[in-house]
């Protein structure tokens, strides 16, 4: 049976890999593929990534406050080097106001996860993203 | 994107094309087949190499330095990195990506487009490598990369997978403390065509290369008292005809064998990478020239073959019930037939069933 893969991604400046390795093992735990970006890749990297890995999620890690301008460059930048952001799952985790939640879901965000999330909200989440996205892709 | 978009795609250069392919053959959808029976046609150029060896001795960071050599010297080049899946969830953590250098170095390997690299679970496989590798091999060799590079952990037994696949076969180690029984357990010394100390800035490095090359050298010996033995037993009489024979015979065994070098590196600055690339393109060299690589690929075709038709023969008989596999089971259970007797009849039945003659 096909593995959900799953790029977990840190952008940016910001040092703190902790949480998103932490969240990297629960998912490979989970019985998910996770492919690790390690600290510091830009947009470019990231959607190039995710398009070479064929992977059905997007994880990207935030805590620098960028992710106004650095989520959505990375969903751009998928489209820009042929991939379809609509047929993955992209979720954000890190520090993100409640402010904005809204616009970035209709840049194409599915999820966002902030610190203290429960892991297994997180791990079903994305399952059921995942059968969401197939169905309509199949249709 | 439908098989025609993915091959058509693949053939021309789309690397999603490339990423679909991947991820339908290593998942055995059928099309993955189809797709495969596709490209076939246009594999069988690039030049495949395998790094093996323990984890962390530096496998992904030589595998970094040594793209940036081989992209500057003007070749493409595709990755594998097949990393070990967990055995309890099936899920897998596959960090080798993060060695690949980025933006912060000259040579931007995730963003150039003469470098691809796709990470690979072994999904539990003893061995290392999954059982699909050798066809993203071809899925890379047939989107035209002039390398193909398979990184894969070894540990014990598992690094004569690599043989598998690789015309070149690379096996990584560090400098060893205390005594070498790691090396020595493992097989190490079969499957090398090249040895590389790494982490030579740890200290130690000289003893260990010098330890591999006796070791390596020791094994050549062996061969050459061994030929001995054979001549000699053919009596002492110092014939011309003889003599050239033994001449002739050396001189193409000097064509015919190849004795692994051993490179010191220190991949974190790219010490040594140079070398290690400049070995990497005389062996392929020599393998083409001594007929090597024919031979290998024949070694490894014939085996896949085998492989591809045991697993067809097996799924007919379970699945086509005129072949009453069950039944014969049970006749064996209840002491009525002797296994032997019943597998011959099995096949003897496949041979003149009805379906097994719809092709060719
Ligand atoms: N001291 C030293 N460390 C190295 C060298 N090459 C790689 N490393 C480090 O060794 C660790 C494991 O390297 P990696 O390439 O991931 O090993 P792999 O598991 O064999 O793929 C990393 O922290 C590297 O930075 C080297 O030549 N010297
Ligand atoms: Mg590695």
């Amino acid at each position: 049976m096909k593995k959900i893969r799953v790029l977990v991604a840190k952008i940016g400046l910001d040092g703190h890999d902790r949480g998103a390795k932490v969240v990297a093992r629960f998912l490979r735990d989970a019985g998910f593929e996770v492919i690790y970006t390690g600290l510091h890749r830009t947009p470019q990297e990231v959607a190039m990534a995710a398009i070479e890995e064929d992977v059905d999620v997007v994880g990207i890690s935030l805590h620098s406050g960028a992710h106004m301008t650095l989520v959505p460059k990375v969903i751009k930048y998928i489209k820009e080097y042929g991939g379809n952001p609509d047929e993955m799952v992209i979720v954000v985790g890190g520090i993100i106001p409640e402010d904005d939640f809204e616009e970035l879901m209709k840049m194409g965000v599915d999820g966002i996860f902030i610190p203290g999330t429960p892991i297994e909200e997180i791990i079903d989440f994305i399952k059921k993203k995942v059968a969401e996205k197939k169905k309509k892709t199949v249709a | 994107m439908d098989v025609d978009e993915i091959v058509r795609g693949l053939l021309n250069g789309n690397r999603r094309a490339l990423a679909r392919a991947i991820t339908l053959v290593e998942n055995d959808y059928p099309e993955g087949k189809d797709i495969m029976k596709r490209i076939f046609k246009k594999t069988g150029k690039a030049h495949v190499i395998g790094i093996t060896g323990f984890p962390g001795v530096g496998k992904s960071t030589i595998v970094s330095k040594l793209t940036q050599e081989f992209r500057m010297r003007g070749k493409t080049v595709g990755i594998i990195a097949v990393d070990p899946g967990s055995p309890f969830s099936g899920g897998a953590l596959l960090g080798d990506r993060l060695r690949m250098d980025g933006i912060d170095v000259n040579k931007r390997l995730w963003l150039d487009s003469g470098v691809f690299f796709r990470s690979m679970s072994s999904r539990g496989k003893a061995g290392g490598l999954s059982a699909k590798t050798g066809d993203v091999v071809r899925l890379m060799d047939a989107f035209g990369f002039n390398l193909v590079i398979v990184e894969t952990v070894g540990a014990g037994q598992s690094e004569v997978d690599i043989i598998e696949v690789a015309d070149t076969s690379i096996v990584v180690l560090m400098p060893e403390t205390g005594d070498d029984i790691q090396i020595n357990k493992a097989g190490i010394l079969e499957i090398g065509d090249i040895y590389v100390v790494n982490k030579a800035d740890l200290g130690g490095a000289e003893k260990t290369v010098k330890w591999l090359k006796s070791m390596l050298l020791l094994d050549d010996e062996a061969v050459r008292i061994l030929e001995k033995m054979d001549h000699g037993s053919h009596n002492e009489s110092v014939n011309d005809e003889i003599l050239t024979d033994k001449l002739e015979k050396k001189a193409k065994d000097a064509i015919d064998r190849w004795i692994p070098p051993v490179i010191m590196t220190i991949a974190d600055i790219g010490e040594g990478i140079k070398e290690l690339a400049d070995t990497i393109e005389k062996h392929r060299e020599f393998m083409e020239k001594s007929g090597m690589l024919k031979k290998r690929r024949t070694v490894r075709v014939s085996r896949e073959l085998l492989d591809l038709i045991m697993e067809d023969v097996k799924s007919r008989i379970i699945n086509d019930t005129s072949l009453k596999f069950e039944e014969f089971v049970n006749r064996v259970v209840e002491n009525e037939i002797d296994p032997h007797t019943a597998a011959e009849k099995i096949i003897e039945k496949l041979i003149f069933s009805k379906n097994s003659d719809t092709t060719l």
